[in-house]
């Protein structure tokens, strides 16, 4: 009770009250506008919420990302344009209600059922606070060590498709976390005589290049884009109460995005997916999915929503992050000497509390800030797209230069936006070069500790965690060689009578 | 139509430059590869899990094995046309970088308020908005950014060298949040 009242206290204070309000907000707007999204919003945020407690620059942080996927869902029912990558499946069910001229209802179901997602993992997040109190602290370097490769190996096969790519990128996240001054034996690593070379690379400044510039690249090269002019009409509460009819759909499909968001390495996109499918093959009309499905909608908004609340799960238990977004808040934690891990837990719950209220807060902001003010919103979005990339490429400069005022640092960031850009337009992921980075960082040190106490092989996964996590690893490696070697077969097999299921992309990797 | 919402949302295609990537990054690959002696120390007397060359090592060599992949996978699945137009489109960005790292050479010369209302006006004329209404928005929003985040944020960012030359009324407000 004395840590829930503690928690209540550090809520309260003005500055995380205005951040929240700041976060969830601004996240809805930046989430409405297509192009921009909430990476490159933290990304450019990220230095300046340095100067702030931990909680209050944390609490910003969270509102964006909590709350931008709400505000995404908008310019993907109205105008048929996701406004984050994440709700380009809210497009497939939203869009053609829209055309029906149900746009106020799937607005109001989107809404309702990202309430429900969001707040629904929180409360995971809550009950399992106990178990991970209990769990965390059995967690050594050995464990924290294999939970790290097992992040890595999931986000590289996360990317089905592009599985080579997705490798390359987080060997070469793992490669720029090397560069510089070794900290244990002081040797220089890759840094070819280079001064500016031997302080490393930073996170942040890769960040900002990749997410951040590079978007303002590319937004300022392509064609210019406005969305056009709409307007919502009709009752837009009535989704809440809709909502009830497929409870079902959106309690499985908000389990799913807590389970997906617990595991590093897969996220959204997994979650929608599983979900999506999940509610279509139960569904009574499976037919309507793709053309205006209510449950189709539920499914999406209600899985990717709930990633963020369970994300925070590896991040504050073990200090993993399991996405881009989870693994730049962790730099938020180092600046202030806030070790998240299983210390948290144990020294400082009141603080573990006080954010697990401030998601809840979040969401309730949220969805009454847009039940109430969504034409608003859809007179926000219609700034012309090479018109952001001059905003984001200002903005982007701030979170640079204000790091430590080094022009080395922008040369750099530019470098790496201009490569953010190119991956980008190849439809190339950038998430596992950034997890690579931070995952890499964590194995390299606590492999060094954990190796110091193991005489044989074996030692290491001689405790239990330890042995789940490799028996894990193995087990999605062999799952994943089974999956290859059944596609390999089916490849072979003759089907001289079969149309691909998509003819117009032949060149499909996959 | 669930087939194919799912299979674009969840399959990736080949884009026009894909190969040239694909060996650029193996070409920047290898030559770390040959680097790798000359840029990490093996250190005596240190077991292997503490050598400081071990990451680097198994990061390269991963980038090594996964990037050769990745370019024999592109090199043979059928061309796609517009592969030197795509390249032409990443060189085009390099543009941007310039204007971007003379933003930066100004600030500390001219102070961060004048450069960024001067950058974003510059911008927006450069990307085709030529009429008063976008100069003014532009405008604003420099000036906006600057007082949010140098004024009220106070984010670490130097005051320009002219401003040493404004009168004393002004010299120390402008020094401290402009």
């Amino acid at each position: 009770m004395e840590t829930l009242l503690s928690g209540i206290s550090i809520l309260l204070q003005w500055q995380v009250i205005v951040a929240l309000l700041i976060g969830s907000i601004g996240g809805v707007i930046i989430g409405a506008l297509p192009g921009v999204g909430a990476a490159v919003a933290i990304a450019i945020l990220l230095p300046a919420t340095f100067a702030f407690e931990p909680i209050v620059g944390l609490t910003l942080l969270l509102g964006i990302y909590g709350s931008s996927m709400y505000g995404g869902a908008i310019p993907a029912i109205l105008i048929n344009t996701p406004g984050t990558a994440v709700n380009a499946l809210t497009t497939y069910d939203g869009y053609p209600m829209t055309k029906r001229g149900q746009g106020h209802r799937a607005l109001s179901l989107a809404y309702s059922a990202s309430f429900f997602g969001g707040v629904f993992a929180i409360i995971c997040l809550m009950v399992l606070s106990p178990v991970l109190a209990l769990v965390a602290p059995h967690f050594g370097s050995r464990e924290i060590f294999l939970a790290a490769l097992l992040g890595i190996i999931l986000v590289v096969l996360a990317h089905r498709g592009q599985i080579f790519a997705a490798g390359m990128l987080a060997a070469f996240g793992i490669f720029l976390n090397s560069v510089g001054l070794e900290p244990v034996k002081y040797t220089r690593r890759f840094t070819f005589d280079q001064s500016w070379l031997a302080s490393g690379v930073d996170l942040i400044v890769v960040v900002l290049g990749l997410f951040a510039i590079s978007q303002a690249f590319l937004l300022l090269l392509e064609k210019n884009h406005a969305p056009g002019d709409t307007h919502v009409s009709g009752n837009i509460f009535a989704g809440l109460k809709e909502l009830l009819g497929v409870k079902r759909v959106a309690t499985v499909s908000s389990s799913i995005g807590v389970f997906m968001g617990m595991v590093p390495g897969t996220g959204e996109f997994t979650s929608q997916f599983l979900s999506y499918t999940y509610a279509q093959k139960t569904s009574k009309n499976p037919e309507k999915f793709g053309d205006g499905s209510p449950e189709g909608l539920v499914a999406s908004e209600a899985a990717n929503n709930a990633v963020p609340g369970a994300a925070m799960i590896p991040l504050l238990a073990l200090g993993i992050p399991g996405e881009a977004l989870t693994a730049m808040m962790l730099s938020v934690f180092y600046v202030h000497n806030v070790i998240p891990g299983p210390q948290l837990f144990e020294n400082q719950m009141d603080f573990v509390l006080a954010l697990y209220m401030a998601l809840i807060l979040l969401n309730v902001i949220v969805l009454v800030f847009l039940l109430f003010s969504t034409n608003l919103l859809l007179k926000i979005i219609q700034i012309p797209t090479r018109f952001l990339g001059v905003m984001i490429l200002i903005l982007a400069f701030v979170g640079v230069y204000s790091l430590r005022n080094s022009i080395t640092d922008c040369a750099i960031a530019a470098g790496f936006g201009v490569f953010g850009l190119i991956l980008k337009r190849l439809d190339l992921p950038i998430v596992p070069i950034i997890l690579g980075m931070v995952l890499g960082g964590i194995m390299e040190t606590k492999l060094r500790s954990a190796m110091a106490r193991v005489k044989t092989p074996l030692d290491f996964i001689d405790r239990p965690i330890a042995a789940i996590l490799f028996g894990l690893i193995v087990l999605i490696l062999i799952l994943h060689c089974r999956t290859l070697y059944f596609e390999f077969k089916n490849k072979l097999r003759p089907e001289p009578t079969m149309q691909p299921v998509d003819s117009d992309n032949p060149n499909q990797q996959g | 139509m669930i087939a194919k919402t799912l299979q674009d949302m969840f399959k990736r295609y080949r884009r026009p430059g894909d190969v040239v990537f694909a060996v650029l990054f193996l070409a920047f690959a290898v030559f770390l590869l040959s680097q790798l002696g000359d840029q990490t120390k093996v250190v005596k007397r240190t077991k292997w899990f503490a050598q400081p060359g071990l990451w680097p090592t198994i990061a390269i060599w991963c980038m090594v094995v996964f990037g050769f992949l990745h370019w024999l996978s592109s090199a043979l699945s059928d061309r796609i046309s517009g592969r030197w137009t795509e390249v032409g489109f990443w060189v085009r960005s390099f543009e941007y970088v310039a204007y971007f790292l003379i933003y930066v050479l100004v600030v500390p010369q001219l102070g961060y308020l004048p450069s960024t209302m001067l950058f974003a006006v510059f911008l927006t004329l450069r990307v085709g908005f030529r009429g008063a209404n976008a100069i003014g928005i532009a405008a604003l929003f420099g000036f906006v950014v600057t007082i949010v985040f140098r004024g009220f944020l106070q984010v670490k960012i130097p005051a320009g060298a002219v401003y040493e030359y404004l009168p004393d009324s002004v010299r120390a407000f402008a020094l401290t949040y402009l």
